[in-house]
């Protein structure tokens, strides 16, 4: 029955598929690609708004029942059949082949717009290497006798990011030019992507020694300074409290499940491409387990640094703003430098309010609290580069903290950028969609170079608009479609008792009934009910967006405007279209059948030659 | 005798120089925040040369050669260390014009600072703005340096594996038609196993197995 579908029988022989030097190589390529820049400014994001160490409770259950057994799947079904998303679904079911083309078009555009937030992380890096750095200072003004208007009212961090980084437009129909900084840096990101996937695992598989080791000594050395500097312990104990009562809120349990979801990077088909390389008896049970847990860890490792900086931060602006009120106290009044400590900075206020209430009100005193400052959360680009890079700037040895920070969040997402790749290059080459003369070479070069002609649009000036739709719609709903259709696939079509015997021919046993269980009820389930819930949030959400507007009345405060009527048809393009692939292929699939009934039926009613006897 | 005089200088000096007079500029300097442990303390010296880096800024400007330190007038220093300052012209009766004496100020500001070893924040003319100093702006930017030496690094690993490639498989090529006419000669080449040519059976009528050979060595005579 393995033959009539087209499954080659399980055989231990030697075939010519490429394969990882050693099973190190194998591990650290899958926790690379899991292991991304979410890890660093998604989870301590979630974590700090969703009541601190409380969400690691729906985190680990989601992990649990979701992210742990869909692993599971996705490695033991690309080590059973290895090929890539598109030959392995095609394998279990002609029908289903659409999900390996839909799981290859996600993988395609991720690439794009991922590889351009590497493109401003190596923006960054770039210019980390100049003391003092260049975001500490604002440019002067024409005569200069003040500082550009923007930047003053911005903040120099700020203004770095969105003036001259980005140069931003105020609209995202306006979409200005090309900036040429970020198309060099463009090109360099490619040609080092380039690089990395030239020979596809071969070249992978050297590189990544580097590249998925390097975060983690990174993130060590900020972790010790971090934990060293003035403020950590307040950050870390504020940030860590459980807060119980926020489990109430349903959105907490959706944004854990999608966590774990992208956070493993599932049903991009990079996970798949990396097991088909892996030999055919490898324990695939234990690797999910492994590289599911290290993902966590690493979450919450780079959470502990990423809070104790922040707590830093947040110490340094509370102590920045009293200094900034005590001397319009010193000054108004003309009291002796530093006479007023900040511990008496209040007793001296109230003192001052009861006896020239009128001098004081002139005055542009503001509240400091310390839990204001903490408050102050960011997730995503807004965090590594404008809070964290103002947090370099307080500390000593700025360029250095920078270099290294931005030398981190690049080989993060280089990894990341190979599973990506991977997901991309491998269905190619197993459906041998060029000659067999070309070389391997040719061929990821040319993948290089469409992704590259087709990211430039993001070096433009509204890029960073175009980034944020391409990542809040392009992948996450059609992702979690592929993985239900994933888990539904192969545990109810290709069967559960024969995907059983595949593993237990791989691993040497059957998988237990807790993985049974979860696969037949549980994570179909869950899916569901995520995908459900993503949906109406989807149809809830206006879809609005936050400009940065200099001539906006509440600068420097974005101004929420709503898309236009073309941009949200591509909005709703883009979550839908990967997805079509499946009703699509499997449309054809049965065209193509009737077609062929068809064709015997007619063969069988034509009269037959009769044989001459 | 003297009093009188002395009054009527005092009054004149308070009428010149009082907070918020016409053409008087406030000073604010914050030596401690500047200086930390080596802080002077701001006396009458200090501000004797005060009047004097003032009187200075004024003598560069053309018309104004004849300033002495004398009709540089201060009042209401505070224990901030703030004051007021004004100007006056040789007669002593009127004030110079605020923008004579804020551009002289500004022309000399540098060396102002110097003499107190502070800066442009620490010490402060309110009202006359500075000018800022030009941020150090190298003809090329950084960035495109260390951007060119990655890049270059970058395009030759790159150019480097692509090669390799290509003599990897030029090399392949050439191997796979070596290997046919290893084929072609094998069928004249004579295998040898054990030094002991093996011969097809069909090629030569009759010969002796040489593997036999030894077996009458091993034999006892008898």
């Amino acid at each position: 029955m393995a033959q009539a579908s087209g499954l080659d029988p399980l055989v231990d022989g030697e075939d010519e598929r490429p394969k990882w030097d050693n099973k190190l190589q194998y591990l650290l390529s899958c926790i690379g690609f899991a292991v991304g820049l979410g890890n660093i400014w998604r989870f301590p994001y979630l974590c700090q708004t969703y009541g601190g160490g409380a969400f690691l409770i729906p985190y680990l259950i989601a992990l649990v029942f979701e992210g742990i057994p869909l692993f599971y799947i996705e490695l033991a079904i690309g080590q059973r059949l290895r090929k890539g998303s598109i030959g392995v679904w095609t394998s279990i079911s002609p029908y289903l082949g659409g999900v390996g083309l839909g799981c290859f078009s996600v993988s395609f555009i991720v690439c794009l717009y991922y590889n351009t937030v590497l493109v401003w992380v190596l923006w960054f890096l770039l210019n980390s290497f100049q003391d003092p750095l260049p975001w500490s200072t604002c440019p002067l003004n024409l005569n200069r006798t003040g500082f550009v208007q923007e930047c003053q009212g911005s903040g120099t961090v700020s203004y770095f990011w969105y003036r001259q980084t980005l140069n931003i437009t105020a609209d995202i129909s306006n979409s200005g030019t090309i900036q040429w900084q970020l198309f060099l840096c463009l090109v360099a990101c490619w040609t080092v992507v380039y690089l990395c996937v030239i020979r596809g695992i071969e070249s992978t598989g050297k590189v990544i020694y580097f590249t998925a080791l390097f975060p983690y000594l990174v993130l060590t050395i900020f972790l010790i300074r971090g934990l060293t500097l003035p403020g950590a312990t307040e950050g870390l104990t504020y940030l860590f409290t459980p807060k119980m009562q926020i489990l109430q809120n349903p959105r907490v349990w959706l944004d854990a499940a999608t966590q774990i979801f992208f956070s493993l990077s599932l049903a991009f088909g990079g996970h798949i491409a990396f097991a088909s390389y892996n030999p055919p008896r490898n324990n695939c049970e234990k690797d999910a387990v492994t590289i599911a847990l290290v993902n966590s860890m690493t979450s919450l490792y780079a959470s502990i640094t990423i809070f104790s900086i922040m707590g830093f931060k947040a110490t340094n602006d509370y102590g920045r703003c009293l200094d900034r009120n005590i001397l319009s106290l010193i000054n108004e009044f003309d009291f002796p430098e530093q006479s007023i400590p900040r511990d008496e900075y209040p007793t001296v206020l109230m003192h001052l309010n009861a006896t020239q209430p009128e001098r004081v009100a002139r005055l542009p005193l503001k509240t400091c609290h310390l839990d204001d400052f903490l408050d102050k959360s960011a997730s995503g680009p807004g965090l590594a580069f404008i809070v964290f890079t103002e947090a370099v700037l307080h500390m000593p040895g700025a360029p250095a903290w920078s270099v290294l920070f931005f030398g981190m969040l690049f080989t993060l997402g280089l990894s990341s950028m190979f599973g990506n790749m991977e997901g991309v290059i491998t269905p190619l080459l197993d459906m041998g969609v060029l000659p067999r003369g070309i070389p391997k070479e040719a061929m990821t070069g040319l993948v290089c170079l469409v992704c590259f002609l087709s990211a430039m649009c993001f070096t433009l000036q509204s890029g960073s608009y175009w980034l944020e739709i391409f990542d809040n719609f392009a992948a996450s709903l059609n992702l979690i479609i592929f993985a239900f259709l994933e888990v539904v696939g192969v545990i109810y079509v290709y069967g559960m008792k024969r995907f059983c015997d595949d593993i237990e021919w791989m691993i040497g046993r059957r998988p237990a009934l807790y993985w049974r269980v979860i696969w037949r009820v549980v994570s179909p389930m869950l899916l569901f009910s995520i995908l459900l819930s993503y949906v109406i949030l989807l149809a809830q959400q206006p879809p609005s967006y936050e400009a940065w507007n200099p001539q906006y009345e509440q600068f420097p405060s974005r101004e929420e405007k709503l898309y236009p009527g073309w941009v949200q048809v591509i909005c709703v393009l883009l979550s839908f279209l990967p997805s079509l692939w499946v009703p699509g292929v499997a449309l054809v699939q049965l065209l193509s059948q009737y077609r062929q009934r068809w064709k015997d039926t007619q063969l069988e009613r034509s009269p037959k030659p009769e044989g001459r006897c | 005798m003297l009093w009188p005089l002395f009054f009527l200088v005092t009054a004149i000096h308070a009428e010149l120089c009082h907070p918020d007079a016409e053409n008087a500029f406030k000073v604010r300097l914050s030596i401690r925040t500047a200086l930390g442990d080596k802080a002077y303390v701001w006396d009458t010296n200090e501000e004797y040369l005060f009047r004097a880096m003032v009187a200075f800024s004024m003598r560069k400007v053309p018309s104004r050669e004849a300033t002495e330190i004398s009709h540089v007038l201060l009042c209401n220093v505070t224990q901030r260390v703030s004051f007021w300052f004004v100007v006056t012209d040789p007669s002593r009766n009127h004030t110079l014009p605020a923008v004579e004496v804020q551009s002289a100020i500004r022309m000399n500001r540098n060396r102002i600072n110097n003499a107190f070893f502070l800066n442009d924040r620490t010490l402060e003319f309110l009202r006359i703005p500075s000018t800022l100093a030009p941020p150090m702006d190298p003809s090329v930017p950084i960035w495109i340096i260390v951007f060119g030496v990655i890049f270059c690094i970058v395009i030759v690993a790159t150019a480097l594996l692509v090669l390799s490639g290509i003599r990897h498989r030029r090399r392949n090529n050439k191997g796979l038609p070596g290997l046919d006419d290893a084929e072609d000669k094998c069928e004249n080449t004579i295998t040898v196993e054990n030094g002991i040519p093996c011969d097809p059976l069909d090629t030569k009528g009759g010969h002796i197995n040489d593997g036999f050979l030894t077996e009458d060595e091993r034999l006892t005579p008898l």
